[in-house]
């Protein structure tokens, strides 16, 4: 077995060392009723390099990878752009097999990175502070709620309805526990987004207000307002966002008066990948950092007197607070981290914007082509690089439809609300700067051509 | 034994203070100092091109729009690169030697698993692509599910929790669900003292009381005791086994029997279960819940800190009350996805979702390529090979080192040992300093906590004897040193990028961002 690299002889050297018989010796403390005489049964056995090969990328094949069709999907996980020296470095293996850097000394690398991260993300997000990630946007999410009731001491929150359905799901798992009471509720198919109605919910025993920016539909909520009532009725707001690029061209959500931001990090460096690993980013007031989950980088010096950096407020953690700890994560997103960080250096303030001007311009003239299509409309009045359209019939269809035409089309608002008939005919529409004014025209006839 | 190698070379590093003088650059030869970012770039460099658009943003986004620049400096792409290839060299990794931190599973990292999560066939997929257009990355899902199964003797599987301790949440989360569906509220989970932290914060944060549970002085759960605190308050109990101290829990059945009687269920932290992964099915055991961490046994890379990922795998009691989604393979080979559409009428008592999209699909390629690649056959060797290691090291040290469940029988994946036997005013920290200065990684430090100055031993079997020796001879050579008194070992690291660091000051008035 390649990655074994104990022979034979070393093993009875060893025994005899040891001073024990047999191998079996030393699993003698298992009851022998549960121990197991060979290897699993109808389990296959070890295989080589090569065939592992073949059968994972047999697998592979088998899937319509986003790169090779006309390409328009978001919905909380979208396809920029990542330069090829962000995934040639983050497999350095002093980063890729690195632990948890906790003994500092031998971890400046990883710990000089996580304190750029920070910084980068606290100034992408507009907040005096940032963690060292967590595991995603929904669980920052749902952390950022709970963090919410742990300093209003209040058990209320109000879900605004442009927040993504997963992150609401993931919110109410957690509040199904602990208790706390979500106000949520579904968006309205309207061209921009219902902030009257999100503020009437606010009252006197709200912990926070949660909303998405852009929201799940691509439109833009008015967070100054909402921040405004929200703070006078002692709440908190919670600003969400899963589509970071757009923080290159519109106000970021700390500026604006959110008391604490989470976001998606995957736009930036990690690549779709199914799903995970993601990159959860948390940034917050600087007086409610004792109050924060995960964990923290700081600068701090060395004996010699050096700058150097250590991971920091631990006594908030669970292995120091256990059952009194903000939170019980411990694996944060590392990699994710570096991947993110490497390519805000990459970009800097001026390349994220850019990004985000051929995003949206992307965007537009998506939008216009689709609004070409007969009996499809486009919903938002504003948005950055992704929006709804309105089609004729139900979207899931269409977008199944046009798959099979070798075109990934959007995401189906019945997909991400099955059972909310009046949505159904809403389509999510997300372009980038990967996208061409050739996959915009492949659009426009596949949704002609399904409509017709 | 003490050897280096078989040809007994060993490396001639000169005098060690020789090269005292400073030099102009702050460097020295390739110990390469590097300054921040912020200190580096410039605002309006970036290292990627794009092309321009001429198309301005549309007239209705103007209120939102940014009112300054986003404030980063940008690097070109040598600066970059350059940038944070000296910062790796500044780092320790299982890639340049061994790395035994205990209850961690540092284990080398094949790269044939990074080549194969990059295969645009599952790197490049939009989690919410149509089914039939991913059935390929289901299927691989489904495989390691299946595997995962089989391997614990369990009944399901649930693949979203993104890492241990997210595991550990839907392991407490299906058992309330499972006691709501009862009728019963039952309020407390009791935790063994040794247990990872992790344990007692999921349960308060799941809203459950925690009780702590005493050990033997052999080391394991003390089964008269955590009997004595069974009743109809009590919703579960956490074991890690093999625990914390190394050690399997010999009365694991008897525990798992004690509280399925009172009403309870078992959750196990699996964050040891390379130790006995093909050796012992944790469902023989009547576990009722327990995550893996995929990126211990089956060596997805930590990455300085994660991604992790933790299915975890569930019996028949609970399988019905576990998280969306999952997936299903179809009589005809395909593979479907049960989200929240299907669950009402097929998954109708699941507490829900725990993350937003379908899991760690990342780590679960690596993860079956490690599998696969191993076998059944290999998955045993791995176990034995990892305890072996450990009891190894055990046996070679415990002359010059006090271990205090020696007696204990052998011990499994880990070795533990304590400060006892140290000179005055020398501590457990003073030795893992050192073992920087002789090329390693330390060990796990003052966990767990039942030990007084722990020193939690883990090679893992991805070691060679050869490689085993040399630390075993380091950390002889630093034991003697630390029991002998000399001083100069309280001032260790000397060696390393950086020395002993102030983590008081750190802490005392955090400096969390850069203040340039």
């Amino acid at each position: 077995m390649r990655y074994l690299p104990l022979t034979p002889a070393d093993r009875s050297a060893m025994l005899g060392v040891i001073g024990a018989g047999s191998v079996d010796d030393l699993f003698a403390d298992v009851p022998a009723a549960a121990r197991l005489s060979g290897p699993i049964a109808g389990l296959p056995r070890h295989a080589s390099e090569m065939a592992v090969e073949r059968h994972m990328a047999a697998l592979a094949g088998k899937n319509v990878s986003a790169g090779s069709v006309p390409f328009f999907l978001g919905a909380g996980a979208y396809r920029h752009h990542i330069p090829a020296s962000v995934d040639h470095l983050i497999q350095r293996g002093e980063f890729l097999t690195a632990y948890t850097p906790y003994q500092p000394e031998i971890a400046q690398g990883t710990l000089q990175v996580l304190f750029e991260f920070q910084t980068q993300v606290a100034r992408l997000l507009g907040t005096e502070v940032a963690n060292a990630s967590m595991y995603d946007g929904s669980t920052a999410c749902w952390e950022a709620v709970a963090m919410a009731a742990r300093i209003t001491r209040r058990k209320r929150a109000v879900l605004s309805g442009g927040l993504h359905p997963h992150y609401v799901a993931t919110v109410q798992t957690m509040a199904r526990f602990t208790g706390d009471e979500i106000d949520s509720r579904l968006p309205q198919l309207a061209a921009a987004p219902d902030d009257d109605a999100l503020i009437a919910a606010i009252d006197a025993e709200t912990s926070c207000v949660v909303v998405q920016y852009p929201d799940v539909l691509g439109r833009i909520p008015d967070l100054a307002k909402i921040a405004a009532v929200a703070q006078a009725q002692g709440a908190l707001l919670i600003a969400v966002v899963t589509e970071p690029v757009a923080l290159g061209l519109i106000e970021a959500p700390g500026k604006l008066g959110a008391d604490i931001v989470v976001g998606e990090g995957q736009a930036i460096g990690v690549g779709l990948q199914f799903g995970g690993p993601y990159l959860g980013l948390f940034g917050c007031r600087d007086k409610f950092v004792r109050q924060m989950p995960g964990r923290l980088c700081g600068q701090t010096v060395d004996a010699a007197g050096k700058r150097g950096f250590v991971l920091t407020l631990s006594t908030r953690e669970q292995h120091i607070r256990r059952e009194k700890a903000t939170s019980n994560i411990c694996t944060n997103a590392g990699l994710c981290a570096l991947a993110f960080s490497i390519q805000m250096t990459l970009l800097g303030g001026e390349g994220l914007g850019r990004m985000a001007r051929i995003s949206h311009a992307r965007a537009r003239q998506t939008a216009e082509r689709l609004a070409q299509v007969p009996g499809v409309r486009v919903l938002n009045s504003a948005y950055v690089n992704e929006f709804t359209v309105l089609l004729p019939t139900d979207a899931r269809e269409a977008v199944r439809r046009m798959a099979d035409g070798g075109v990934l089309g959007g995401v189906s608002l019945g997909r991400l609300y099955p059972g909310a008939g009046d949505l159904s005919n809403g389509l999510l529409v997300a372009a980038s700067e990967c996208t061409t004014l050739e996959d915009i025209e492949a659009l426009g006839v596949a949704l002609e051509g399904v409509l017709a | 034994m003490n050897a280096v190698n078989q040809a007994g070379w060993r490396p001639e590093m000169g005098q060690a203070n020789a090269a005292t003088r400073a030099t102009s650059s702050g460097d020295r030869a390739l110990m390469l100092e590097e300054a921040l970012i912020f200190e580096l770039g410039q605002p309006g460099t970036c290292g990627v091109d794009f092309g321009e658009t001429d198309l301005p943003p549309l007239d209705s986004l103007a209120p939102f729009l940014r009112r300054d620049p986003l404030d980063l400096p940008g690097l070109s792409e040598p600066e970059a690169v350059r940038h944070y290839t000296r910062l790796s060299r500044q780092n320790y990794a299982i890639d340049l030697g061994p790395f035994p931190l205990g209850s961690c599973t540092m284990k080398h990292n094949p790269r044939l698993n990074e080549k194969v999560a990059r295969m645009a066939g599952f790197a490049d997929l939009h989690p919410l692509q149509p089914v039939s257009t991913v059935q390929g990355a289901l299927g691989a899902i489904n495989q390691l599910a299946h595997w995962l199964i089989e391997l614990t003797g369990m009944h399901g599987v649930a693949m979203s929790p993104k890492a241990g301790a997210h595991g550990e949440l839907c392991g407490l989360l299906c058992i309330k669900a499972a006691l709501e569906a009862r009728g019963e509220a039952r309020t407390t989970i009791l935790v063994p003292e040794s247990a990872h932290g992790t344990n007692p914060a999921t349960a308060a944060f799941a809203g459950f009381a925690v009780e702590s549970i005493p050990a033997t002085c052999e080391g394991r759960v003390d089964l008269a005791a955590l009997t004595a605190k069974l009743g109809p308050h009590v919703a579960g109990v956490m074991i890690t086994n093999p625990n914390t101290c190394g050690l399997f829990e010999r009365d694991m059945k008897a525990i798992s029997d004690a509280v399925h009687a009172a009403g309870g269920y078992v959750y196990c932290d699996g964050a040891n279960f390379n130790a006995v992964v093909g050796k012992v099915r944790p469902g023989d055991l009547g576990i009722d819940a327990m995550h893996i961490n995929l990126h211990k046994t089956f060596s997805t890379p930590h990455g300085g800190g994660g991604p992790g990922s933790g299915p975890v795998v569930l019996s028949a009691a609970l399988s019905p009350f576990g998280p969306l989604p999952f997936t299903v393979r179809e009589a005809d080979g395909s593979v479907r996805l049960v989200e929240e559409e299907q669950a009402a009428h097929e998954h109708p008592q699941g507490f829900g979702r725990m993350a937003a999209f379908h899991g760690q699909m990342g780590m679960f390629t690596r993860a079956l390529a490690y599998i696969l690649s191993h076998g059944a056959d290999g998955l045993q060797q791995v176990a034995e090979d990892a305890v072996l290691n450990a009891n190894y090291v055990l046996c070679s040290l415990d002359d010059v080192l006090d271990a205090p469940f020696g007696a204990s029988g052998p011990c499994m994946h880990e070795a533990l040992f304590s400060d006892t036997g140290l000179a005055e005013g020398f501590s457990t920290l003073d030795i893992a300093k050192g073992l920087i200065d002789e090329g390693f990684h330390p060990m796990t430090v003052y966990f767990p906590l039942v030990v007084h100055g722990a020193m939690l031993v883990e090679p893992t079997e991805t070691e060679s004897k050869a490689g085993l020796d040399r630390f075993i001879a380091s950390l002889r050579s630093l034991a003697e040193r630390a029991r002998a008194g000399d001083e100069a070992l309280k001032s260790a690291p000397h060696f390393a990028p950086r020395r002993r660091l102030d983590e008081t000051m750190a802490a005392r008035k955090p400096v969390l961002v850069w203040q340039g």
